[in-house]
């Protein structure tokens, strides 16, 4: 009898608890339509790429792409608070936009002939090229250094891709599922080198537990124009987006961005791109 | 529509599906055997055995296989040293990958095994003892024989899974099919016709195992 009053409460709970997140999911979707009324406006960034895009644990963002974010933002007439910053992997990018979950995405999104046909573009706002990360003391200089030698990326992106097909194709590549896991491996000598975009190694790089650890080989293996995603055919908005990014430009705030966020790691950034001037 | 296909060739669309395959039937077969002595451990009559049985499945089977599959590649291979005689990492990958399916894998087939032992009735142990039988040639000769008839149906469930698990060993760079999949992803933008292709794929693979093996179950099936 006592355990049938205990299940009978336990039933209660759940029925409660149910009803409870079923208000909650209500409310969720009512604040979600009225950001598109214009109260906020919600941009995807990456949460897991630091220097870049990072979501803390304290649950605020930093990065680069969060700086040119938060300013595109303003020029729109947003505020900071006025943001939603979600997160979009490199997989759904396209479909967040197209479906408008987001209304804009800065996430390392490197503008290509594929993508245009899904998407519009601003920007571009930042030009990265693949690069190397070493420890301190390594003797890699040249791409052609890295035969024989073990490298490491992540499982399917195109630094990968390119390494095999065209730079190194005798390299040992060692692909792991996230670029932590590279650092992981790079700094216990497993691999000797990491490749991706500079930007993203100078992130890792500048985060303080491996601060003096890792150095940039400095090399450009390919051009990376990073641009800002907008639903195909709102031409409006990448115009507003284009101007907000020449205005970042001209009054400095893109140079104190690149600074704050890239600076402990040796980058040598380029200058600031030409608003749709696409490096091959 | 389908034009992109051709450009891949390391892997290609069938090459990295053959992978899949590959490691699919080295761990399946791996896991059968590595299963079957776990079960023998769990039903022997040495406490050590029975313990180390019983340890094992319900640690193992408990932990997430990402895990265990990324620590093989980061724990093993990067901090132990244990790198199965590969010094290419894609052979190293490999292995990696299929000793951390076995290992998983044979949990569950050890468990579906047992349940198997318990259909034999217990008058056939007791039959065979009174006729001088040890526990090893028991086991052997007459339980097991009855077991794995009986448990076809649960195996194939297991092989299905263990088909799709394989999916996982991409996270340490395995060429199969959801490594093709995420640079397929990265480079196309067409998310939702990539995945149709490779859920389809894996559909290939599993529906005619479990067809046949539904089949070889109630042919084999122990009428009592």
């Amino acid at each position: 009898m006592k355990l049938r009053k205990v299940s009978a409460a336990a039933a209660a709970a759940l029925v409660l608890s149910i009803t409870a997140t079923a208000c909650g999911g209500d409310g969720d979707s009512d604040s979600g339509s009225g950001s598109g009324g214009g109260d906020k406006i919600k941009i995807g960034i990456k949460y897991d790429q630091p220097g870049l895009g990072l979501k803390e644990p304290d649950g605020t963002f930093s990065g680069f792409d969060v700086d040119v974010a938060t300013y595109v933002a303003k020029e729109l007439g947003y505020d900071a608070d006025q943001i939603d910053f979600v997160e979009t992997k490199s997989a759904d990018r396209e479909n967040a936009l197209a479906r408008g979950d987001v209304k804009l995405i800065a996430a390392t999104y490197s503008i290509t002939d594929e993508r245009k046909q899904k998407v519009d573009f601003a920007g571009p706002y930042l030009l990265a090229h693949q690069d190397l990360l070493v420890k301190t003391d390594s003797d890699i200089t040249e791409a052609t250094d890295l035969n024989g030698k073990n490298l490491c990326s992540v499982v399917g992106s195109t630094s990968a891709q390119n390494v095999h097909d065209d730079f190194a194709p005798k390299a040992n590549l060692k692909e792991n599922s996230t670029y932590s896991e590279c650092i992981s491996s790079l700094q216990n000598g497993t691999v000797d080198a990491l490749t991706t975009d500079d930007s993203i190694l100078a992130g890792y790089a500048a985060q303080a537990q491996y601060k003096g650890k890792f150095k940039l080989a400095g090399l450009k293996l390919s051009n990376e124009n990073y641009g800002i995603g907008v639903k195909k055919g709102d031409t409006e908005t990448v115009n507003k987006v284009n101007a907000a990014l020449e205005k970042m430009v001209s009054s400095k705030a893109w140079d104190k961005a690149v600074a704050d966020n890239f600076g402990p790691a040796n980058y040598k950034n380029e200058p600031a791109p030409k608003i749709g001037v696409i490096v091959k | 529509m389908f034009d992109f296909l051709s450009d891949y060739n390391d892997p290609s669309l069938l090459g990295a599906f053959w992978m899949t395959v590959k490691l699919t039937a080295v761990s399946g077969l791996g896991s059968l055997i590595w299963g079957t002595l776990l079960a023998a451990m769990r039903v022997s009559p040495v406490p050590l055995m029975r313990g180390f049985g019983t340890a094992y499945v319900n640690i193992v089977r408990n932990i997430p296989l990402t895990v265990i599959i990324i620590f093989t590649s980061l724990g093993l291979a990067d901090v132990f040293g244990v790198t199965l005689g590969a010094s290419d990492f894609k052979v190293q990958g490999f292995r990696l990958a299929i000793l951390g399916l076995v290992g998983y894998t044979a949990a569950f087939v050890c468990e579906a095994i047992r349940s198997g032992i318990n259909t034999v009735p217990m008058g056939q142990a007791e039959a065979a003892r009174a006729i001088g039988l040890t526990f090893s040639q028991t086991l052997r000769l007459i339980i097991l024989p009855q077991a794995f008839r009986s448990v076809i149906g649960p195996l194939a469930n297991v092989l299905i899974a263990l088909t799709k698990n394989t999916t996982v060993a991409a996270a340490i760079g395995v060429a199969e099919a959801a490594y093709l999949m995420k640079a397929m992803i990265e480079n196309e933008a067409q998310t939702l016709l990539i995945g149709a292709i490779f859920a389809f794929g894996f559909v290939v693979l599993t529906l005619p195992t479990g067809l046949f093996l539904g089949w070889l179950s109630k042919r084999l099936a122990v009428k009592r």
